[in-house]
């Protein structure tokens, strides 16, 4: 099952070959869900099961599919797989729902997946697909969680809902940066943190 | 009229596109490297936003909602058929792109090859479908508001692109950082553009 080529698959596109900061895929939904870490954690996981089993299915009807209406096809097979995502966290986490608001619906038009499913699972097995899917998923969680951790830390003073800033600081005249909460921000946290990737992997610079 | 104007000013300035709900930013980056180019895609995204919102809104409150159904008769009063909005909303926005590329290229040839290679690319533009998702979201009172709200929409991700557009234009005969160039300091522009619209937060007319 992991044979070194199919580990490659799953662990390039946390690092090296990152679908957001690299092919720079999917950064609609990305930044929007990042104010706080538990709606982030949510949408990766939405994000990493709906790329992962989209890769499946077209995986298995790719020989099937007539090219010219291959679109409208992959379109409705996410569309479905969103929508059983959508009511599953209105039934079981509600508020987290209705925090991400359209954003669920939005995984559908989330170029990560379409991409994915372009490049990759239109020509090759399910199983390689399946491993595919979940690592552009996790590579896609993985900023998420870290823009996620910076705007919560430093906008709010907690993660995950806990305070961890010491309430000594605030007395000392810390205040939480109101500015990280804003949309604005969680844009130059992302340039920020390909600033440091590319800063550490020469060869993804761009000329 | 008043309240339609307020919409169009929220729509553009107050609630962008790009700057408050970072939607349609895979081509905004992609495509943002010529003010030609931007423009042109632009323009496409205004064009599809104004012709599915109002579609969109028809279907939303005439045959998904709860209860949207009672017009043919009574019996249908308790259906509610909004899990399938995702998949009729999208449906939609790909048969109008479809549509709308049939039209131009019969019309204008010209118009359609300079948008040609964009228009099946607005099927999956984020900001298309986040229209419709908001409109149905925020329960607009009838099909004017809803077209000026995706008009508005459009033209304030028009102005977005042409923006970043112009000054990326400009920035490459600036000395970026190396690890910086490309990608990285489009973010950080936007973000920067994005803190200058904030500017326009309250204003009501």
């Amino acid at each position: 099952m992991f044979s070194k080529k199919n580990l490659k698959l799953l662990t390039d596109p946390i690092n090296k070959d990152n679908p957001i900061t690299v092919q720079v895929l999917g950064i609609c939904s990305a930044l929007a869900v990042t104010v706080k870490l538990e709606p982030a954690v949510v949408m990766s996981l939405s994000v990493i099961f709906v790329t992962a089993m989209s890769n499946v299915v077209i995986s298995l009807l790719r020989n099937t599919i007539p090219k010219r209406i291959r679109i409208i096809v992959q379109l409705v097979v996410v569309a479905a797989l969103v929508i059983i995502v959508d009511q599953f966290l209105k039934a079981f986490v509600f508020d987290v729902s209705k925090q991400l608001s359209v954003f669920v619906g939005l995984i559908i038009t989330n170029c990560i997946i379409m991409g994915r499913l372009e490049a990759f699972a239109l020509s090759n097995s399910p199983k390689r697909a399946f491993l595919d899917g979940i690592g552009n998923g996790l590579g896609y969680g993985a900023i998420l969680i870290i823009v996620a951790f910076f705007r919560e830390l430093f906008g709010s003073g907690t993660i995950w809902d806990i305070q961890v800033m010491p309430e000594k600081l605030y007395q000392l005249g810390y205040a939480n940066n109101g500015l990280m909460i804003l949309p604005p921000m969680a844009l130059i946290v992302v340039g920020v943190i390909i600033w440091v990737q590319r800063g550490r992997n020469r060869e993804l610079i761009e000329e | 009229m008043e309240n339609l104007i307020n919409i169009f000013i929220k729509s553009v300035f107050i609630d962008n596109m790009v700057f408050a709900y970072f939607l349609g930013m895979c081509s905004y980056l992609a495509v943002s490297k010529t003010v030609k180019t931007s423009f042109g895609l632009g323009m496409a995204v205004v064009f599809v936003l104004t012709i599915t919102l109002p579609i969109n809104y028809l279907l939303e409150n005439y045959v998904l909602k709860a209860g949207a159904l009672s017009w043919i008769s009574d019996d249908f009063a308790n259906v509610d058929l909004s899990f399938l909005s995702f998949i009729l909303f999208i449906a939609i926005i790909a048969a109008m792109v479809q549509l709308v590329e049939m039209v131009i290229e019969k019309f204008s040839p010209t118009l359609y090859s300079s948008l040609g290679i964009f228009l099946p690319l607005i099927a999956v533009n984020c900001a298309i479908l986040g229209g419709s998702l908001f409109m149905a979201e925020r329960e607009y009172a009838n099909v004017a508001e809803a077209t000026v709200f995706g008009f508005g929409s459009g033209i304030g991700w028009l102005l977005a692109i042409v923006g970043i557009a112009a000054i990326r234009e400009k920035i490459k005969y600036s000395n970026v950082p190396k690890p910086l160039k490309g990608l990285g300091i489009t973010f950080i522009i936007t973000g920067l553009m994005g803190l200058a619209f904030m500017g326009f937060m309250g204003i009501n007319l």
